[in-house]
């Protein structure tokens, strides 16, 4: 087939070849210099002519969904955040509920009827009217989920909140919805949920139009029972009244949202942002140092002082989460409460916060942040005090101390905890102070740190954590005690009972009075350690005057404001 | 010779069997599952209890082996657990990334490789040849993340001549026709962008190249070395024939015999070198899905991902062999 006399001719021409390409290279990278500043001049007729109104930011990971309703995660959401708006938004800078699009509303004196008042002149992006079909229609869409996007992992905060669906009735929290004029609707719940108003603000719950729901049949998400698949809508057509339109998302690579003309508020500076995928949080370091991203979020504490540096700015978020010390009791030792106060007593939080976590940290008394209903004052507090946590041990029958198990995680960074390795090694020298030799016990973050914490017996003490989703104190208490947990280990019926009859309250000053009291009951119980609540941060390039940061992530791209 | 490629390619099947059978379980025995990682931290133990029944993780390891290979046999990969999209979705847009990647690295390997070190060896024992030596110790010693790192550092944030990250320039607005990004943009005549794309494939380029590079170096200086001292070479030159008849028809090409195999394996290799060295350059390809797949351990991506990996090697092998009849007919595929 091939004659050697082709194959001799080739090879004269395959060095030659090679010194070409070898020479393109150095050429390449002798003009690339010039291209990239060319680059730089022309990026930029702005909104307002003097700013570039291209916002580039580095997302950690591609949506799992654009259907906000099927996402709950992180990246999802601030996405969904541009495009759709809820019935309720956070007062900014707050974790407060606010009006968005519903004006106002009005709940019934049994608590169960919220009647919702909707804002005027509002359009979805496919230039369909927001008004009180749409919002029954949404409300009726999450109820009426079937098979696959029941799943708690397709639907996962309508399953959390709302607990039921139409063809389980029982369990359901929802009950209808009617139509009570063009701007007036009134949902009815079938039992009382003090967090509801407050739900509403997340961005699983926000308005999507009916129309492109169902032409591009949002609710048709499962190809196989074996895995659940993306709708149509929820890969590309998401339609919302947020500030920003969807554009385009290429999948591992970037996300585009733009200015959408006919939004009811303010446009702002933006009028298109990029979402980049970068996955590796080294990596989004160096692009804002490099410049091709104007600014990311979760910034690592110890990059901080070297970005402010070299002159870009932090914005850190006021700390919604918790950062904590697990306590297993079903460890002998830890199960004595004198054991848990010693303990307690033998860590320097104020030291702690110092050394291994970010500036605008504060630190904690209780398990849910100050800004959070039901934060107590005057909770009981176990100062730094060694001599007592030794007087302490003795007492319990440890006078030499004794051995417990640490378990953290490696290789992870979460908002509550960006170095778990910095805060494992500081406890556990504080620990040693007072006479408890802690076994490291290190794992890989998921699956194997969080299987054994949360679905096993064998482990000592833990770090953990967790950051808010909304205004709901049932959000984090509720989550870490509401039940007998393996991660904890203890049964406390009074405090079980306390936490489930706090979330049924409707009335929410009596509810956030028994929040303080709970609160009181969790700091002389000890379950575990609250550490510190660390605040998370964002870095921006120069050119980014304001951010509006928010405790729960409700940051609006339109807000921003740029200088040049 | 067609006869003996389809025979080949025949043999495919059971090394395939057999490696979806270990692959399967091997997998599988990693420990936890999925189920975590998707439902985050604060999941229940009923809820991942239900996630596994869901996804079928709590039938009988040989059920989920057939049905997986059922669903296999009739090209379905089967859908990330993680993105919820089907795994031959996400690896035909990520492997035009890679594949790009590879080229470059290929090229500049084969390209700086071959010349250096048949240069090396022409001047063996001069500066040229432990120059050479001691760059491909340097080259095959240096982890690629390493080198990734710091080529990255350098060229990209101390002087930034090169993009630091990602595939294209986010703000600059491309057609994509074939996901190829150099070639979409010639193809739609938006050269800036396919400037712009080659521009970003440069840095990592080279941090994965240079392993190859280093090896082909090396194969091609010893491999040299030893042909011509070879007799024929010598009865060639008594004989009288031009040093360019010589250099061209008896060396190289019968020294070309090696290192057309190390280019093969390096071709297989590449793919694992791209897992890190598209961390560090935020370059979406097949490499950095990779490394997510395995951190939440999407088992339908890790079994799709080795499976085809393995084809794609036992072809680049194929490949290797048919090559060698071109270089020297006296070389038969069997």
């Amino acid at each position: 087939m091939f004659t050697s006399k082709s194959a001799r001719a080739a090879h004269p021409k395959r060095t030659r070849a090679a010194a070409i390409t070898a020479g393109a290279a150095i050429s390449a990278l002798l003009l690339s210099g010039c291209v990239q500043s060319q680059r730089e001049e022309d990026g930029g007729a702005g909104a307002n002519g003097d700013v570039d109104s291209t916002f580039v930011f580095a997302a950690s990971s591609d949506p799992a969904s654009l259907d906000p309703a099927f996402a709950s995660d992180g990246e999802s959401f601030r996405v969904s955040r541009q495009i759709f708006e809820g019935l309720v938004g956070v007062e900014p800078g707050t974790a407060d509920p606010a009006p968005l699009l519903a004006e106002s509303w009005e709940t019934s004196e049994d608590g169960l009827s919220y009647t919702f008042a909707l804002k005027e002149g509002v359009t979805f992006h496919d230039g369909t009217d927001f008004n009180a079909e749409a919002v029954c229609f949404n409300f009726d869409r999450w109820y009426n989920f079937t098979g696959l996007a029941q799943a708690p992992s397709v639907s996962y905060y309508y399953n959390n909140l709302f607990r039921g669906f139409a063809d389980s009735p029982d369990a359901a929290v929802y009950e209808s919805c009617e139509v009570n004029g063009d701007l007036e609707a009134t949902v009815t719940l079938a039992k009382p949920f003090a967090g509801f108003i407050p739900a509403l603000s997340l961005p699983a719950f926000a308005m999507q139009s009916p129309t492109a729901l169902q032409e591009f049949n949002a609710d048709e998400i499962g190809g196989s029972s074996e895995a659940p698949q993306l709708s149509e809508y929820a890969q590309g057509h998401p339609v919302g009244t947020g500030p920003f339109k969807f554009d385009s998302w290429n999948v591992g690579e970037d996300l585009t949202v733009s200015a959408y003309e006919e939004y009811w508020g303010e446009q702002g500076d933006v009028q298109q942002v990029i979402f980049r995928i970068i996955s590796d949080p080294q990596a989004r370091t160096q692009a804002l140092q490099a410049g091709t991203i104007d600014g990311f979020d979760l910034v690592s504490p110890a990059d901080i002082p070297t970005l402010e540096e070299e002159g870009f700015m932090i914005v850190p978020r006021d700390p919604f989460t918790i950062l904590y010390l697990g306590i297993n009791h079903k460890v002998e030792e830890l199960s004595d409460p004198l054991v848990r106060e010693a303990i307690h007593h033998a860590i320097d939080k104020q030291a702690l916060i110092d050394q291994t976590l970010p500036a605008g940290t504060q630190l904690a008394t209780q398990f849910i942040p100050e800004v959070v209903d039901g934060y107590n004052e005057d909770v009981t507090t176990y100062e730094y005090d060694p001599d007592r946590a030794r007087e302490l041990l003795a007492e319990a029958g440890y006078p030499d101390g004794f051995e417990l198990q640490f378990n953290y995680p490696t290789d992870v960074s979460r908002p509550y905890m960006p170095t778990p390795e910095q805060v494992f090694t500081n406890i556990s020298a504080q620990l040693g102070e007072v006479g408890i030799t802690v076994t490291p016990a290190p794992d890989v973050w998921t699956p194997d740190y969080l299987d054994r914490i949360q679905g096993t017996e064998n482990h000592g003490i833990h770090l953990l954590g967790w950051t808010g989703d909304y205004n709901d104190t049932d959000n984090f208490i509720g989550v870490f005690f509401g039940q007998e947990k393996p991660e904890f280990g203890f049964d406390n019926p009074e405090l079980f009972g306390a936490l489930s009859e706090a979330r049924g309250m409707t009335d929410r000053e009596e509810q956030t009075a028994l929040y303080e009291d709970i609160n009181e009951q969790i700091a002389q119980f000890n379950p575990a350690i609250p550490l510190a609540h660390p605040a998370p941060s964002l870095a921006f390039v120069e050119r980014v005057e304001s951010y509006p940061a928010s405790p729960v992530n409700d940051e609006v791209f339109n807000l921003i404001e740029l200088s040049e | 010779m067609l006869r003996v490629i389809g025979k080949r390619l025949a043999l495919l099947i059971p090394t395939l069997f057999g490696l979806s059978v270990l692959l399967f379980l091997w997998v599988r025995s990693l420990p936890g599952g999925p189920a975590t990682a998707l439902l985050g931290e604060r999941a229940t133990p009923e809820a991942v209890a239900r996630v596994n029944e869901l996804y079928g993780f709590d039938e009988p390891i040989l059920l989920q082996y057939f049905t997986y290979m059922g669903k296999l046999l009739q090209g379905d990969f089967g859908t990330s657990i993680i993105t919820g999209r089907p795994v031959l979705e996400e690896f035909a847009t990520r492997f035009p990334a890679t594949i790009e990647l590879s080229i470059v690295a290929l090229i500049f390997a084969i390209g700086v490789g071959i010349p250096l070190g048949y240069m090396a060896a022409r001047h063996y024992g001069r500066f040229v040849d432990h120059g050479s030596v001691v760059l491909s110790l340097i080259g095959i010693t240096i982890p690629v993340f390493f080198l990734a790192f710091i080529l990255k550092y350098l060229f990209a944030i101390q002087w930034p001549i090169l993009p630091p990250d990602g595939r294209q320039n986010p703000r600059i607005d491309a057609t994509h026709v074939t996901d190829f990004y150099v070639l979409d943009g010639i193809l739609t005549g938006e050269y800036d962008a396919a400037w712009d794309a080659f521009l970003h494939l440069i840095l990592p380029g080279l941090a994965l190249g240079t392993i190859p590079l280093a090896i082909i170096v090396r194969i091609t200086r010893a491999s040299v070395l030893e042909v011509q001292n070879a007799d024929y070479v010598r009865t060639a030159r008594a004989k009288g024939l031009m040093e360019k008849t010589i250099r061209g028809r008896f060396i190289l090409r019968n020294a070309m015999l090696p290192v057309v195999t190390t280019i093969g394996l390096q071709t297989g290799l590449l793919i694992s070198g791209a897992v890190l060295t598209e961390t560090v350059f935020a370059f979406n390809g097949i490499g950095s899905f990779l490394r997510d797949a395995i951190f939440e351990l999407d088992y339908p991506v890790l079994q799709g991902f080795i499976i085809f990996i393995a084809i794609l090697y036992a072809l680049i092998n194929l490949i290797v062999d048919v090559s060698y009849t071109i270089i020297d007919p006296r070389v038969r595929v069997q």
